[in-house]
């Protein structure tokens, strides 16, 4: 449905996008997942014709986006990262302009706003001016008006930016519905990790305009090496064969007085693993999750910084007596 | 670029309808923009108009009377480079975004903004025409026909001109730039506040590349019966000028950058 061939973005010497190359299959929902200044938006904007790429190209839907450019803009839809949507006009003056913009035809018009506008439950509130919207609201008004021409290609600039717990649970209820009952190819952006894996069927982990990894939310984790566990030590650390000599153990990483460990099977081996250990102050484990292998990946892990805030997933407290 | 080539005529209308409809809706729910509109004329006419019309100008007429095509065009002048530059604001916020992936030419946007600046532009021009008839201003059929056909050129010209300095302009502070570099002096120099004819030869120069100055002057011929140059001549010159700034204006506004 897309495909990205050695793409590059500079501004001046800056590269906003350094050579990437991917492909998005589809009816599926891709995930750009990425930290803030990693690219996402520049790369939406270029498959979205709206930016010329400095260097490679893309094919959106068969059409070149530097030479088909009406034929791309034909075949997606995009919610913009910034609010897009006219708040002195109505919900539904919204919509039409748009319409007509989209040359739907004066018989289907009335029929498709009304659908759109039920798809994402705002059909009582379609007369209404914009500005008296929601975040939530507004964003979901901007994935109807992205909608209407029914594109095959649907861009989502960050969709949950912004918004407060709750009303980012229900925007992921109307994701997932409108794939559904769209059948529309999905990228989507974000820097929220549980929702790139809530969401996606494939991810993108995309930082400094680079692709560093692809695959299914479970593949990814899968690929950190199982469990991890983290041991922190009152005194002396042990050695790294101490716990490399264990075949379920894949991978050990040292921080200060502690060292994580990525392993198979934690509940059944864990007690292995520590029997022959002294000064253990405390143990904590936890399922991997996407931030873990980003940061795995991002190479930071061991800066301890997570943007999602919180290591635990599970706690638990183990003091050898 | 887009051509419009592939696209039916219908839809380009449908958009253009589109763009015109947004830009209608919005003027007329900015309440604040209809009272300035309606009162800065008014401030004018009242506090200039009788203000220096108490000294004593050689201008045949009343002073009121004589700056009231003026008032006309300052209007325009107002409305459509203000309505041009809004470009800037439109960019700033994400609403230009989703016009440029739709697939419509970038002369199709231009051409429904500056529609949209044409029919804001009627709006405030209609006040004032009704303000004139206190200060007993008579109209006939030919001369309400002749300050429609020129009010409607001015302001597709002068939109054109605010949405060619809008495409090159990124930040909002250059909207400032603007209202002091192009409104001011397209006013003042436009002979709309005095006779242009006395003027020294160096700033007369200056008034004969103002398109405004043949716009209050057609009007003066149309209302007053006192041009400084024939209707005729006037409109011809205004005619081209909007043609020159069309053109200027169109390939400005596609190579403009969307993002
Ligand atoms: N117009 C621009 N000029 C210069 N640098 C830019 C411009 N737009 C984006 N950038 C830079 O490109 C990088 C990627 O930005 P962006 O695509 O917005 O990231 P993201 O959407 O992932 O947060 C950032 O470092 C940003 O500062
Ligand atoms: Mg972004």
């Amino acid at each position: 449905m897309i495909t990205v061939k050695n793409l590059v973005k500079k501004y001046a010497d800056f590269k906003a996008l350094d050579d990437l190359s991917f492909e998005v299959n589809e009816n599926e929902i891709f995930g750009l997942l990425g930290p803030n200044g990693a690219g996402k938006t520049t790369l939406i904007h270029i498959l979205a014709t709206l930016l010329k790429p400095t260097e490679g190209g893309a094919i959106v839907n068969g059409f070149d986006v530097l030479h088909n450019a009406n034929k791309v803009r034909q075949s997606i839809g995009v919610v913009f990262q910034a609010p897009s949507s006219d708040d002195i006009l109505t919900g539904y003056e919204n919509l039409k302009v748009h319409a007509l913009l989209y040359g739907i035809p004066r018989k289907l018009r009335e029929k498709r706003i009304s659908e759109v506008l039920e798809l994402v439950g705002l059909g009582d509130r379609k007369n209404d001016q914009v500005k008296k919207y929601s975040g939530g609201m507004r964003r979901r008004l901007e994935i109807a008006r992205g909608l209407l021409h029914h594109p095959k290609v649907f861009f989502l600039d960050e969709p949950t930016l912004g918004l407060d717990p709750k009303s980012r649970e229900t925007m992921w209820k109307y994701i997932k519905k409108i794939v559904r009952e769209e059948k529309v190819t999905i990228i989507l952006t974000t820097h929220y990790m549980e929702e790139a894996d809530m969401l996606c069927d494939r991810i993108g982990f995309i930082t400094n305009g680079r692709i560093i990894a692809l695959d299914s939310p479970s593949k990814l984790k899968q690929e950190i090496g199982g469990d991890i566990v983290k041991i922190t030590f009152s005194d002396r650390v042990p050695l790294d064969k101490d716990f490399t000599k264990f075949d379920f153990v894949h991978k050990v990483e040292r921080k200060e007085n502690s060292v994580i460990i990525y392993m198979e099977k934690v509940n059944s081996n864990l007690h292995m693993l520590i029997k022959d250990l002294d000064d253990v102050q405390t143990i904590e484990y936890k399922k991997p999750t996407l931030n873990d292998v980003f940061l795995k990946l991002s190479g930071d892990y061991l800066s301890g910084d997570s943007p999602e805030g919180g290591f635990m997933q599970r706690y638990a407290q183990y003091k050898k007596s | 670029m887009l051509s419009t080539k592939n696209l039916s005529s219908n839809i380009v209308l449908g958009q253009l309808y589109a763009l015109w409809l947004r830009e209608i809706k919005v003027f007329l729910r900015e309440r604040s923009r209809l009272v300035a509109s309606t009162f800065t004329p008014l401030l004018w006419l009242s506090v200039i108009g009788s203000g220096l019309g108490s000294t004593n100008l050689q201008i045949g007429t009343d002073y009121e009377k004589f700056i009231f095509p003026g008032i006309i065009c300052m209007s325009v002048i107002f409305t459509s480079v203000f309505f041009g530059s809004y470009i800037i604001w439109d960019r700033k916020f994400d609403f230009l975004k989703s016009v440029m992936v739709a697939p419509s030419s970038r002369t199709t946007v231009f051409v429904g903004k500056t529609l949209g600046g044409m029919t804001t532009s009627l709006f405030q021009v209609a006040i004032v025409l009704v303000l004139g008839i206190a200060l007993g201003i008579n109209y006939d059929a030919l001369s309400l026909l002749q300050i429609l056909s020129i009010v409607l050129i001015l302001s597709f010209c002068l939109t054109s001109l605010g949405l060619t300095f809008g495409s090159y302009i990124e930040s909002l502070e250059g909207f400032q730039l603007i209202i002091s570099f192009v409104v001011f002096p397209l006013f003042f120099l436009s002979g709309a506040l005095f006779p242009i004819d006395n003027l020294p030869a160096w700033l007369k120069l200056i008034t004969l590349i103002d398109p405004a100055t043949y716009s209050v002057d057609a009007l003066r011929n149309s209302i007053l019966n006192l041009g400084t140059y024939s209707f005729e001549y006037d409109l011809a010159v205004l005619l081209l000028f909007t043609f020159i700034i069309t053109i200027i204006g169109i390939l400005s506004f596609r190579r403009m950058k969307a993002v």
